[in-house]
């Protein structure tokens, strides 16, 4: 029942479901590995930074593409191996809005 | 980017100072960064412990280190541009600027005078006084007809105070000579597609710097620099689909042993070998993911890979006179970065996730000790500073 309001409730907020654990995991995996590219605070590095400034006119689903398929011609790799749609939604919305610090 | 101008001031540490380490030598030191904290460790590699934690040094992630020619100071190169001179002796910082707004590592000159860094923005290397940190030169990487500035990667000194570095967006080599910094002179070499990391042999000779863009590394004989780079190991993959590659491969490190040269595939779990006379591709020994890091330990007789997410958990050690992989370990969760003691009889091992700094025995493979660190990224010995390339 529990679960059920917290689905509805993440639901209604308009966000991408994510459990606890996985979003723990995914902020770590955001900040440790994606910046080893872009720097662990996302400002930039080889790849590009991936502030909400810097992402502001960029469609989300665009993004979203961009992380599972990776960008052909650049460093930026494909993480579909890694990610499913649902977790690479959820970092393109947090990454849009200000990516959360870890154990934040 | 005046802010950078603006931004540049030179920050004294803290007046009063007792030497926490004592009367001692600096030759069995080092530094351990860590990465989420700011920080850096203090580490001795004879009684394998931490001495002391050094704050305040910004973000390190994808920080390096080089050392001076007598040992006592750590120049640490932050991601936010940071330079950090750190007192080894004192334990703290002797002074810092801020030099850019994106940086990547750096390089000593040979004669030790000049500490230079290489940056993402703006792209370029910048050379200071290794004393007082005060800038020496500026010298941007602008190619191309319309002023563009590329990334800088691989920077590596060079004899006669020269640097060589590679330019991603542009592709291409680039030798600067400070010998006079107030004059810089710059000879360039086209390289080709997307050149991502370097590193000089340790005679100082041949800058190598790996291509992401395309199979191959371009490889300038610095001794016949008319020659130009010219392109080695291409097409060691040709009509294979390249894996996804999560983590660029870095090419710093001893990775010359004897008169060979083993360095990372590009997409593949392999790591390649090349015969240093002739530059040809002598083997591929198939390993357990993507490496980032192939080093060499001192003597050459074994060469230490580790791997890029999601293999990063594992390192294997290759025989050089067999050429066959005769260790797999796990020394902890992340393994980030290998450094070996000056002599080689230990490795220490950074193992992030696991906030652990592991030190294996590179004879028995035995693992001897743990020792804390938050976040461990690089880890650098003093030893680096007589050393060309390093």
């Amino acid at each position: 029942m529990k679960s059920v309001l917290f689905l509805s409730l993440a639901l209604a907020a308009g966000g991408v479901l994510a459990s606890g654990d996985r979003e723990r995991e995914l902020v770590r995996l955001v900040r440790q590995d994606c910046g080893s590219c872009h720097g662990m605070l996302l400002t930039g590095g080889l790849g590009q930074p991936l502030t909400p400034e810097a992402l502001r006119d960029k469609p989300a689903e665009n993004l979203v593409a961009t992380v599972l398929y990776g960008r052909p011609g650049t460093a930026m790799p494909p993480w579909k191996s890694i990610l499913t749609e649902r977790d690479a939604q959820w970092i393109v919305e947090r990454l849009l809005s200000g990516f959360p610090k870890e154990g934040g | 980017m005046r802010w950078i101008a603006v931004l540049f001031g030179v920050l004294l540490a803290g007046c009063s100072a007792q030497a926490p380490l004592g009367l001692r030598g600096t030759g069995d030191l080092g530094i351990v960064i860590e990465r989420a904290s700011g920080r850096v460790a203090i580490v001795d590699t004879s009684a394998r412990s931490v001495l002391a934690r050094v704050e305040g040094l910004g973000d390190l992630s994808h920080a390096s280190a080089v050392f001076s020619r007598d040992g006592r100071y750590a120049y640490v190169f932050g991601r936010d541009g940071g330079l950090t001179k750190v007192d080894l002796l004192l334990a703290r910082i002797d002074r810092r600027v801020i030099q850019a707004g994106n940086s990547i590592g750096g390089a000593i000159s040979q004669d030790g005078r000049l500490v230079v860094a290489q940056n993402y923005e703006p792209g370029g290397i910048k050379a200071f006084d290794a004393a007082t940190l005060e800038l020496a030169a500026d010298v941007p990487a602008a190619y191309g007809d319309a002023g563009k500035r590329s990334k800088v990667v691989g920077l590596a000194d060079l004899p006669g105070n020269r640097f060589a570095y590679a330019l991603f967006d542009a592709g291409e080599i680039r030798v600067t000579d400070l010998s006079d910094p107030a004059r810089p002179k710059t000879a360039t070499y086209p390289a080709g597609t997307q050149p991502y990391d370097g590193l000089v042999t340790p005679d100082g000779r041949h800058f190598l710097a790996g291509l992401f863009g395309e199979d191959g590394v371009a490889m300038l004989d610095t001794w016949q620099p008319e020659l130009g780079a010219r392109k080695i190991l291409a097409d060691y993959g040709r009509g294979q689909e390249k894996l996804p590659v999560f983590k660029m491969p870095h090419l710093r490190g001893w990775a010359v042993a004897g008169r060979k040269a083993y360095l990372p595939a590009i997409g593949r779990h392999e790591v390649l070998v090349a015969d240093t006379a002739d530059w040809r591709l002598t083997r591929r020994i198939p390993v357990k993911g993507q490496p980032v890091f192939v080093m060499a330990r001192p003597d050459g007789r074994q060469v230490w890979v580790n791997f890029a997410f999601p293999d990063n958990g594992w390192v294997q050690v290759i025989d050089t006179q067999t050429g066959e992989v005769v260790q797999t370990l796990q020394p902890g969760r992340a393994v980030l970065h290998m450094e070996f003691t000056p002599r080689g009889e230990a490795v220490w091992i950074s193992a992030r996730d696991d906030n652990a700094v592991v030190i294996y025995d590179t004879t028995s493979f035995a693992r001897v000790a743990t020792l804390p660190a938050d976040s461990p990224s690089g880890i650098f010995f003093t030893t680096r500073a007589a050393r060309t390339g390093f």
